[in-house]
């Protein structure tokens, strides 16, 4: 890091800071707490697109991946929806699984021609309704459990840091599943296919009551150890007489501890793993991505097996992404499949990328940090802007309300601009590679 | 007559609605073809450019409406849509002045492009609901049916409705006129040949003295007018969403992959694929089959393959079938 990097850090920090004197601590530590997830994000698709040149826009899905590993790990098992049809279902799962892979037995042992696809064909047909047919059976018994208030298998109910490493897994398994197919083709078609893929996963979370309870959320997450809750603070005296002490009431005192809390332990995986990733950066393996980036004939020409690198490095970055996704979940302390938007977790995480520095680890953290700052306090400073515009305007007057009703649109507007701007006159970024 | 009773109800929840559906994304996918062989990028902010153009063209027909024009029977949508064909044509060539123009003279990486494309999206995504707002709004008028359902009984006395909506006949017919007009002028005028040369072979065309700004001037002012009526049509045959035209990127891009980028018949074949494959699998056969079969047969469950919220799975299977099995498309594409 050169001088000028830090000092980009220290203002971000005093952007931080002033939301805290002139706003409120809180939000200063809300936006702390997602610029955090935000930069871990933005270091997951530097890993691919810096360092490899992949185009990933199917990050929304591995976050979302993610948030659902949150569920499965830390929620407590449902023993009655287990008995209707836990088993039922899981056997249900295998039997999808088989066929798929049944298929592509067939085809590598069966020689080209008229019976193989046939065979294909027969097998796909016959599996997908023998897996229909086990597989709803066990849904419905168990969304026929109590769906007011579970209706779905639960968890582990295991502790919910070990959620964090969980959402990776599982974000790598899909990754692998994509990287297999798409990788080694155009460019362009990972996109298309990760774009794909994140809103499937989306969908799936919305419509499968069974794993997640779908659109009416699972709410109550368990903390991480560590992260007290707010009423138990509020109820321990030590604790009130020290806010108090500190000149703080003890309803706010509590939320910021808590929120301090997160911070620490979000800022411990930032930094393990931004280490990691400078320490593959500066790696022969780093160097030879790089070289597989700028020049994929010639890496070629020298042995490296470019669609297995790169396939590699596709379920790193995801599932660092999968990581940050259950650690939002558990900040958040429920799952609203509702809440992903493609905008907000895909291109917004591009954006910091970009403006940030592709291709190199410290410009992505800054650009989570920075551009999250903005996405939050843009909507007011749009609100102000509107507000000045229109004020010569009588009340009641329709432009006036309608543009004041839109500056919440100003946000997509702004991110647009400033992506569009960095690319034209900067397009290194803040931070440029070395 | 059950054998009747059972085409009649395929085609009235198939066959009518996927063809219009295939019309729609079939216009969709010819514009994200045309950008990728002429300007050689994928275009992630077609979306957003349909929603722009409807968005012309809704507000020019409210205006129509509140001075009481009106098409007749047909939706004043209609009349409004030149008009908003030739704005959306103002914005993007702006748009390229502006954005991507700087891109080409320097010749940078397609990926580049793809990049900037989802700068534009942004902001044209944001001005979209920056100026109608972010709800559904709905701007179809005139005669709602061609056909009811009602009618369709009294007249053949079958148990099954055939209803053909208004705007599903538009769709098919100013499809077919719009398709028609393109591949007249890609074949048999000297722009339309010579943007079909430089898409083939950019240095060739180059050295055979085509200008290269005036063909990219065209493919946008093309593009505006097939998005357009692709967000035109689709917004009069269900409504009119931002966030949902955004979502039609991915089965346009798999209309357009699956038909082998770059080729425009393969972006039509490409749209009906999609489309036919959407419907049928999340459509519940239950009732055609209850008229096929015996009564003995007769089925208990829906007959559904995969409920409705799963068809963007459907088109992106689609692709990935397509693309593990012959990654250019069922027409042969280009690839870079």
């Amino acid at each position: 890091m050169t001088r000028r990097d830090a000092l980009l850090f220290v203002f971000v920090g005093f952007l931080i800071l002033g939301t805290g004197f002139t706003q409120s601590w809180n939000s200063a530590l809300l936006i702390l707490n997602m610029g955090l997830i935000s930069a871990i994000m933005a270091l997951g698709v530097n890993l691919q697109w810096g360092l490899a040149g992949l185009f990933n826009v199917g990050v929304m899905g591995f976050v979302a991946l993610g948030g659902l590993a949150t569920v499965i790990t830390s929620m407590p098992p449902n023993a009655e929806e287990w008995s209707v049809g836990g088993l039922r279902v899981i056997f249900g799962l295998l039997l999808g699984a088989g066929t798929i892979i049944a298929t592509i037995i067939a085809r590598r042992r069966m020689s080209k021609g008229r019976a193989r696809t046939f065979a294909t064909l027969a097998i796909l047909i016959g599996g997908f309704f023998l897996f229909r047919y086990v597989f709803d059976g066990g849904v419905e018994a168990i969304e026929a459990v109590n769906p007011a208030s579970t209706g779905y298998l639960g968890g582990l109910g295991l502790p919910v840091l070990l959620a964090w490493p969980m959402g990776g897994l599982l974000a790598a398994g899909a990754a692998w599943i994509i990287g297999k197919t798409a990788l080694g083709l155009r460019s362009d078609y990972l996109a298309i296919a990760t774009l794909g893929i994140a809103e499937i996963i989306i969908y799936i979370l919305k419509n499968e009551d069974w794993l997640s309870r779908g659109v009416k959320n699972v709410v109550g997450l368990p903390r991480p150890t560590g992260v007290p809750y707010e009423i138990d603070l509020q109820n321990n005296a030590g604790f009130v007489e020290r806010a108090a002490g500190l000149g703080l009431d003890p309803a706010t005192a509590s939320t910021l501890y808590v929120k301090i809390g997160y911070s620490v332990l979000f800022t411990v995986v930032l930094v393990l793993l931004l280490w990691l990733a400078q320490k593959a950066l500066n790696s022969p393996w780093g160097r030879m991505m790089r070289a597989i980036r700028d020049n994929e004939v010639a890496a070629e020409a020298m042995g490296k097996d470019v669609t297995a690198r790169h396939l590699q490095v596709f379920i790193l970055g995801s599932a660092i992404c999968g990581i940050a996704g259950a650690m939002m979940t558990t900040l958040d302390g429920q799952l609203t499949p509702t809440s992903y938007q493609p905008l907000r977790y895909t291109f917004l995480i591009w954006v910091m990328v970009i403006v940030g520095g592709s291709g190199n680890n410290f410009g992505s953290v800054l650009g989570g940090f920075l551009i999250w700052f903005l996405w939050v306090q843009v909507e007011p400073m749009g609100l102000a802007l509107m507000q000045l515009i229109t004020a010569g305007m009588s009340d009641g007057f329709w432009l006036k309300d309608h543009l004041i009703d839109s500056a919440a649109h100003m946000r997509l507007l702004t991110m647009g601009l400033v992506l569009l701007l960095v690319l034209r006159f900067s397009p290194r970024g803040l931070i440029p590679e070395r | 007559m059950d054998f009747l009773n059972a085409i009649v109800a395929f085609a009235n929840f198939v066959l009518v609605p996927g063809t219009a559906y295939g019309a729609q994304l079939a216009l969709g996918a010819l514009g994200v073809t045309l950008i990728y062989g002429i300007l050689r990028f994928s275009n992630f902010a077609h979306g957003d450019t349909m929603a722009f153009g409807t968005m012309f063209v809704i507000l020019i027909t409210w205006g129509f409406q509140g001075l009481g024009i009106s098409f007749g029977p047909l939706p004043t949508a209609l009349l409004a849509l030149p008009l908003g064909i030739v704005l959306t044509g103002f914005v993007l060539i702006g748009t390229d002045k502006m954005v991507y123009s700087f891109y080409r003279q320097r010749k940078v990486k397609p990926v580049v492009l793809v990049m900037v494309s989802l700068g534009v999206m942004f902001i044209m995504n944001g001005l979209t609901r920056f100026i109608i707002g972010p709800d559904d709004q709905r701007f179809a008028d005139g005669e709602r049916f061609i056909i009811s359902a009602r009618t369709f009984k009294e007249m053949t006395g079958l148990e099954e409705g055939l209803a053909i909506k208004t705007t599903q006949g538009i769709t098919v017919i100013t499809a077919v006129i719009v398709v028609a007009i393109l591949f007249w002028f890609l074949n048999k005028t000297r722009t339309g040949k010579s943007m079909r040369a430089y898409s083939d072979n950019e240095d060739l065309a180059l050295l055979s003295g085509i200008n290269p700004e005036r063909v990219v001037l065209y493919t946008w002012l093309i593009v505006a007018a097939l998005a357009t009526v692709a967000g035109t049509l689709y917004g009069l045959d269900k409504s009119f969403k931002p966030f949902t035209y955004f979502q039609l990127l991915l089965p346009i891009f798999a209309a357009a992959i699956v038909g082998g980028l770059g080729n425009p018949v393969g972006a039509i074949a490409g749209g009906f694929v999609i489309a036919f494959s959407e419907v049928t699998v999340t459509y519940a056969f239950k009732k055609v089959a209850t008229y096929i079969l015996p009564d003995a047969l007769a089925p208990d469950g829906l007959l559904q393959l995969m409920s409705t919220d799963y068809k963007f799975a459907v088109s992106f299977s689609i692709l990935i079938i397509v693309l593990l099995f012959k990654p250019t498309g069922l027409f042969k594409g280009q690839s870079v």
